[in-house]
């Protein structure tokens, strides 16, 4: 299980690194124009991040993280949940500010101790002051430190404010710290940050007019979370470093969660890791699940129940059956044998991998220009598609070609580079006679160029021909000849190419691109349990309640719970047969009639032929039980006491009218 | 015979002759007695006077029907992937709004319920499941046949001859003369009619042998005609209709009450007793279940460790799963376990015992807040400090408001405290938004287990009236005890006029002048600010309440129901 940890690190890794790449280019704008601060002006930046609010606080903590590497080091991060007064706020702003400047310069603890004293009456002057003191002593310090920090930040480096959430803040401790801010810009030279999730029009909806005309606003739109997920998909599924893979149901899954339910990269991310931890936790040989140098050590170090767990992989079984007697019997019986041709196989398999990815990276290149996307915009959809089954069979596919086959000349060519240049940048030894052929054609474009001219001046001398004649049928009969010729000439130069080109991309495509489901031993590295993943994190309380309320079969087996269609039979667990009874009543029900139907329901279920003057009066264990379930009822939320009427509770759910 | 009418069935004056159903009645005269007599209230026929409003409702119902199927198209995207265990019910199913019931329909159906078992011994009973199977293609063809129904009722045409071999069928019979008898109904609901009618139609067009007098025939009108039409009232009728059902304060149900059944309340310790003796069906299936989920906890460790939290859900008792849990894993480490079924549970209480008990700091916190970066900031600073929180009923009144939960989302963020809860409210996961989501980091777990929620629902005191106070007159006498006589005395003087008063529904309480003329006379008090003084006790403790009426005077009265009141005096006078 250490692999699984290193590999949710590398994950984490992945994450962390992107989110800062695309944040630096910020960073270097921000740079840039807080060094033309303008007179009475608080520079500030809005963020536009977009609604997957969950995946900002990464986001800031890369930014700042950067900001104090690169700029300055006073970075403060307000939540607008921390903030409920102007008051808070500026608590707040002077703790974080005090407590990043100590950790940079650690050696004052005395002033350490002095801050933590001013704290108590937290205002802008005693900041400006705090400022002032700080810079101060930078100056003051040893010139070989001076330099040493300098080197890395200003001479006075400007206070980054960072407000995560402009939105949720309050307009008026918002206006106020601005106004205030403005009056004291010459001493404290300040930098708003504003994370937006909507539209920058919030801005000056929160603002007035007075108030904005303070700020010297720029914009900056960070990436669209769809974006985000395109990155990390391309990274960690479309590569061949990554051992573990994802079934094309469970990729689905994650996908529709991510566009249906929250644009949470963060969650696809945890999506992605449960993924993991399951796979590595419910597939005992996913020990050889792992890169290609340690595959060797592992087969040979699988102990004979191992051995036992891969003949029993049904995509093993196929290959066994399909191998000669001889050979099946040696993989059965033989230990040493079988580890060997595993190690084969899963070599294969790692191969496979590469070339998929080379070749599904080109058929996009190809679909994803095509008018109306037969195969999809992004990569996501064609790798799912090529997952499920034989894309080559599928119609989406046949259409993609027939438009491929209609390509003009320019986009074709700059279609084969972009390809040339997909499969040569990785390991190319077995793509070499693919990039050849592709280089091939590119080559045949550019003499069919050449050809293109003199053809030109073929159809030239013709209609020169055509004006000679003036007769009628004659110039129709020319006419339908020029037709017949021109298509004829067309399909042996370039539209033959073009043909030729579709047919080996359409060959490439069969050959590299068959779905790991036909693979041996693919169970070794994909993880297909969709349904695992959906409950634990799509979950869905109510049905699950639902389901044990109407059918406690589902739950119990027990013969006597089995019943037809939407019925419940009068043996089922009090509950049930309670709930099912509220399920009648309108929007109040009366407790007495409600306790004598149940009355009625479970004395018939334990004496059939009870004689009617006994059960004059209701049992007590009837009673008790009755009571039982009404309150689990009402635990579970179905129902509440009401107050309208005697001995009367109030239904809760759907259909209470 | 005439019944009261509802709010809606004014409009549309109808009689309905409501045959009964013989199997049920014979059934439930043999079994049940005269109990679920109100169950067959009598109605007479005389179907001609359907009136054209008929139409206009059936229209609205066979609409609803529609819309409730594009509901269900509609969440059938996201239940695209039928999941494997078996909860792949449409949500349709689950959501829809159900179409109006009518109120003696529970007992109606308890009583089809009670006779399931015999379906296999008589076989003319088999009738009944078919009834029952209330799927949503037979009510479907139920509207429908309505529809066709009123359409021809429209049209004055009054001969028929059943043609029509729908699959519901009803027997029929002469009415009992014995169950004619009072409707105990304080209103009748018009949906009681809407459903007649259904069986009217039903009977009318699948059993001949009936002695009525309509020889029905249908045919049924161009089915592109009905489907226009309702879809021309799609819209728009159904938003009215939730009004109009949710807008009448009309209560249709019976007006009985518990306490004319004589019945002897029970009281916590007696139900206890009462249930314990109860046996608890199909404890072998109960137990397979949980041992299915106990298989789970090694994983549910390994997942924790990984940074994720865990949430059980599913009917039945977490509670013993946990402690299992708990005691089979949790042995060696720091654990807390926290009972959020509990009524006076607070966060306050679950952070302090955090900090107290588990990080052993001495001293208060000037808020939650602070409270929560401090315990951060403990476990940041020590990364070998671990702790396990087991929350029961992680949804319970007390830890479900916003503020509670943000607290506990951000502790279940730090990655070493490990959170496993459980819930249990069919709203729960409402309780959540992303960003809380996001923190907690929920893996969900489906734990159906069927127990009783023996613990959690032992402290609901508030509402069903069988549990008596016995909590509240322990309370009172407690608090009674440590104040003088001459206070007791007072609350004496209080709950005696509270009794007298008790026939009178509309007893505003006692006013203050008058107490005070009482509590004179009985030489417990000398001026009315001891009075004061001693009330002002009382209402700390929560014994009285007071409040002001519209003359502007000041009303005493003890919130406490009439029979503990009795049982305190009672108490009372044995003690002196």
């Amino acid at each position: 299980q250490q692999i699984q940890e290193d590999l949710n690190k590398q994950l984490l890794d992945n994450l962390v690194s992107f989110m800062s790449r695309s944040h630096s280019d910020f960073q270097e704008k921000t740079t840039k124009w807080t060094c033309r601060m303008k007179f009475r002006e608080i520079p500030t930046a809005a963020l536009v991040l977009g609604v997957n609010v969950t995946d900002h606080n990464l986001t800031f903590r890369g930014l700042s993280d950067v900001l104090q590497d690169n700029i300055t080091p006073y970075v403060a991060l307000l939540e607008a949940k921390d903030c409920p007064g102007i008051k808070n706020l500026m608590q707040k702003l002077m703790g974080q500010l005090m407590n990043c400047d100590i950790d940079v310069d650690s050696l004052e603890d005395e002033d350490c101790v002095q801050v933590s004293q001013n704290r108590v009456r937290c205002s802008m002057p005693s900041l400006i002051s705090w400022y002032e003191s700080v810079t101060k002593k930078t100056d003051s310090e040893t010139p070989s430190k001076k330099r040493n920090s300098s080197s890395r930040h200003w001479q006075s480096p400007p206070v980054v404010v960072i407000f995560k959430d402009m939105e949720s803040f309050t307009t008026k401790v918002l206006q106020d710290f601005i106004v205030i801010s403005s009056q004291h810009i010459h001493e404290l030279p300040l930098v708003l940050i504003f994370g937006i999730a909507t539209s920058p029009m919030i801005m000056h909806r929160l603002l007035p007019h007075s108030v904005s005309s303070l700020l010297c606003i720029e914009l900056f739109q960070s990436l669209s979370c769809k974006e985000h997920l395109s990155t990390i998909i391309d990274k960690l599924l479309l590569t061949s470093h990554f051992p573990f893979k994802l079934g094309e149901k469970v990729l689905q899954v994650l996908i529709n969660i991510f566009l249906y339910h929250d644009f949470s990269v963060q969650n696809f991310i945890k999506g992605f890791q449960l993924c993991i931890v399951e796979h590595f936790y419910s597939q005992p040989l996913s020990v050889l699940c792992c890169h290609l140098v340690d595959i060797k050590k592992r087969v040979y170090s699988l102990s004979h129940d191992q051995c036992e767990n891969i003949r029993r992989l049904p995509s093993f079984r196929r290959y066994v059956e399909k191998q000669e007697s001889g050979k099946q019997i040696e993989l059965l019986t033989n230990d040493s044998f079988l580890k060997e041709e595993t190690e084969k196989l899963l070599e294969d398999l790692y191969v496979y991998h590469e070339n998929y990815v080379s070749i599904l990276r080109c058929l996009h290149v190809f679909t994803s220009s095509l008018p109306k996307y037969p195969l999809g915009k992004q990569i996501r959809e064609l790798h799912c598609a090529c997952l499920e089954n034989q894309v080559w069979e599928t119609e989406e596919y046949e259409s993609s070609l027939q438009l491929a086959r209609m390509l003009n000349k320019a986009d074709l060519v700059t279609m084969l580079q972009q390809c040339v240049e997909i499969l040569m940048s990785p390991s190319g030894k077995e793509f070499d006679k693919t990039v050849e052929k592709l280089k091939e054609f590119l080559t045949q474009f550019q003499n069919l160029e050449a050809e293109a001219s003199q053809e030109r001046d073929v159809s030239v001398s013709s209609q020169k021909e055509l004006q000679k004649k003036t007769d009628l049928y004659h110039l129709q009969k020319t006419l339908l000849e020029l037709k017949e010729s021109r298509r004829s000439k067309k399909l042996t130069k370039f539209e033959m190419l073009r043909f030729e080109v579709v047919d080996y991309i359409d060959r490439l495509v069969r050959k590299y691109l068959v779905p790991a489901d036909n693979r041996t031993l693919h169970e070794i590295v994909y993880f297909n349990a969709a349904t695992v993943l959906r409950g634990h994190l799509n979950a869905a309380p109510r049905t699950a309640l639902h389901t044990a309320l109407n059918n406690p079969h589902w739950y119990l087996k027990n013969q006597a719970l089995k019943c037809d269609g939407g019925g419940i039979s009068n043996k089922a667990p009090d509950i049930c047969i309670v709930y099912k009874l509220h399920l009648e009543c309108g929007r109040l029900i009366n407790l007495v009639d409600w306790l004598e139907a149940f009355s009625t329901v479970v004395m018939a279920a334990e004496e059939p032929n009870a004689d009617a003057a006994s059960s004059d009066q209701v049992d007590d264990i009837i009673h008790a039980r009755f009571i039982r379930a009404v309150s689990e009822l009402e635990l579970l939320g179905f129902i509440k006491p009401s107050k309208q009427k005697t001995d009367h509770v109030a239904r809760l759910t759907w259909g209470g009218c | 015979m005439s019944r009261p009418e509802g709010t809606r069935s004014s409009r549309r004056s109808l009689q309905v002759k409501f045959v009964p159903d013989e199997d049920v009645l014979k059934h439930i005269a043999d079994d049940a007695g005269s109990k679920v007599r109100k169950d067959k209230a009598q109605l007479s026929v005389s179907v001609k006077r359907f009136v054209k409003k008929l139409e206009n409702i059936s229209d609205n119902e066979a609409q609803e029907i529609l819309e409730e199927k594009n509901y269900v198209a509609a969440l059938g995207i996201c239940a695209q992937d039928p999941v494997g265990n078996g909860s792949n019910i449409s949500g349709g199913e689950v959501y829809s709004f159900q179409t109006p019931k009518r109120s003696n329909k529970m007992a109606e159906l308890a009583s089809e319920l009670a006779q399931t078992p015999e379906k296999n011994v008589a076989p003319d009973h088999s009738k009944c499941p078919e009834k029952m199977a209330k799927t949503p293609q037979s009510s479907k063809e139920m509207f429908f046949l309505m529809h066709v129904f009123s359409l021809l009722f429209q049209n004055k045409k009054k001969e028929f001859v059943s043609t029509t071999p729908y699959r519901l069928r009803k027997r029929l019979s002469a009415p009992d003369p014995y169950l004619e008898s009072e409707s105990e109904y304080s209103a009748s609901c018009s949906e009681d009619e809407d459903e007649e009618e259904q069986k009217e139609v039903s009977t009318v067009l699948s059993d001949q042998k009936t002695p009525a007098k309509t020889k029905a025939a249908s045919t049924p009108p161009p089915r592109n005609s009905l489907a226009k039409k309702i879809k021309e009232q799609k819209m728009g009728n159904l938003v009215e209709e939730y009004f109009e059902a949710h807008s009448s304060s009309k209560v249709l149900t019976s007006d009985r009450t518990l306490q004319k059944l004589r019945k002897r309340r029970l009281n916590q310790q007696t139900l206890h007793d009462l249930l314990k003796n109860a046996p608890l069906a199909y404890a072998a299936e109960i137990r397979d279940l949980n041992q299915q989920h106990e298989s789970l906890f090694s994983k549910w460790m390994l997942q924790l460790h990984l940074g994720f939290n865990i949430v059980l859900y599913g009917l039945g008792s977490k509670r013993d799963l946990l402690e299992k849990f708990r005691t089979s894993l949790l042995q060696d480490s720091v654990h807390l376990v926290v009972n959020g079924y509990f009524p006076s549970i607070t966060v306050r209480s679950i952070l302090n015992s955090i900090t107290e008990e588990v990080l052993e700091h001495i001293g208060t916190f000037c808020s939650p807040l602070d409270q929560l970066e401090f315990i951060t900031k403990r476990f940041k600073e020590d990364p070998s400090l671990e702790l396990y929180v087991l929350i029961h009923n992680l949804d319970s009144q007390m830890l479900r408001g916003e503020r509670s939960q943000q607290i506990l989302a951000q502790l279940s963020s730090l990655p070493s405290i490990y959170l496993i809860a459980s819930i249990d409210h069919i709203n729960a996961p409402l309780m959540w938004d992303q960003a809380k989501l996001s923190l907690y980091n929920w893996l969900w777990y489906e734990t159906t287990t069927f127990n009783p929620y023996v613990e959690e629902t032992s402290y609901e005191n508030s509402f069903l009236v069988q549990q008596s106070g016995s909590l509240a007159l322990s309370s009172l006498t407690h608090v009674l005890h440590s104040l003088t006589l001459n206070a007791r005395g007072i609350f004496r003087l209080l709950a005696q006029h509270q009794l007298e008063k008790k026939d009178n529904p509309s007893y505003p309480g006692l006013s203050f002048q008058d107490f005070y003329q009482q509590c004179r006379e009985a030489f417990l008090v000398n001026s009315d600010l001891t009075l004061r003084a001693q009330l002002t006790e009382f209402r700390d403790h929560k014994l009285i309440r007071t409040k002001r009426g519209a003359d502007g005077v000041e009303y005493l009265l003890i919130p406490v129901d009439d029979s503990t009141l009795t049982d305190f005096l009672e108490k009372e006078d044995e003690d002196v």
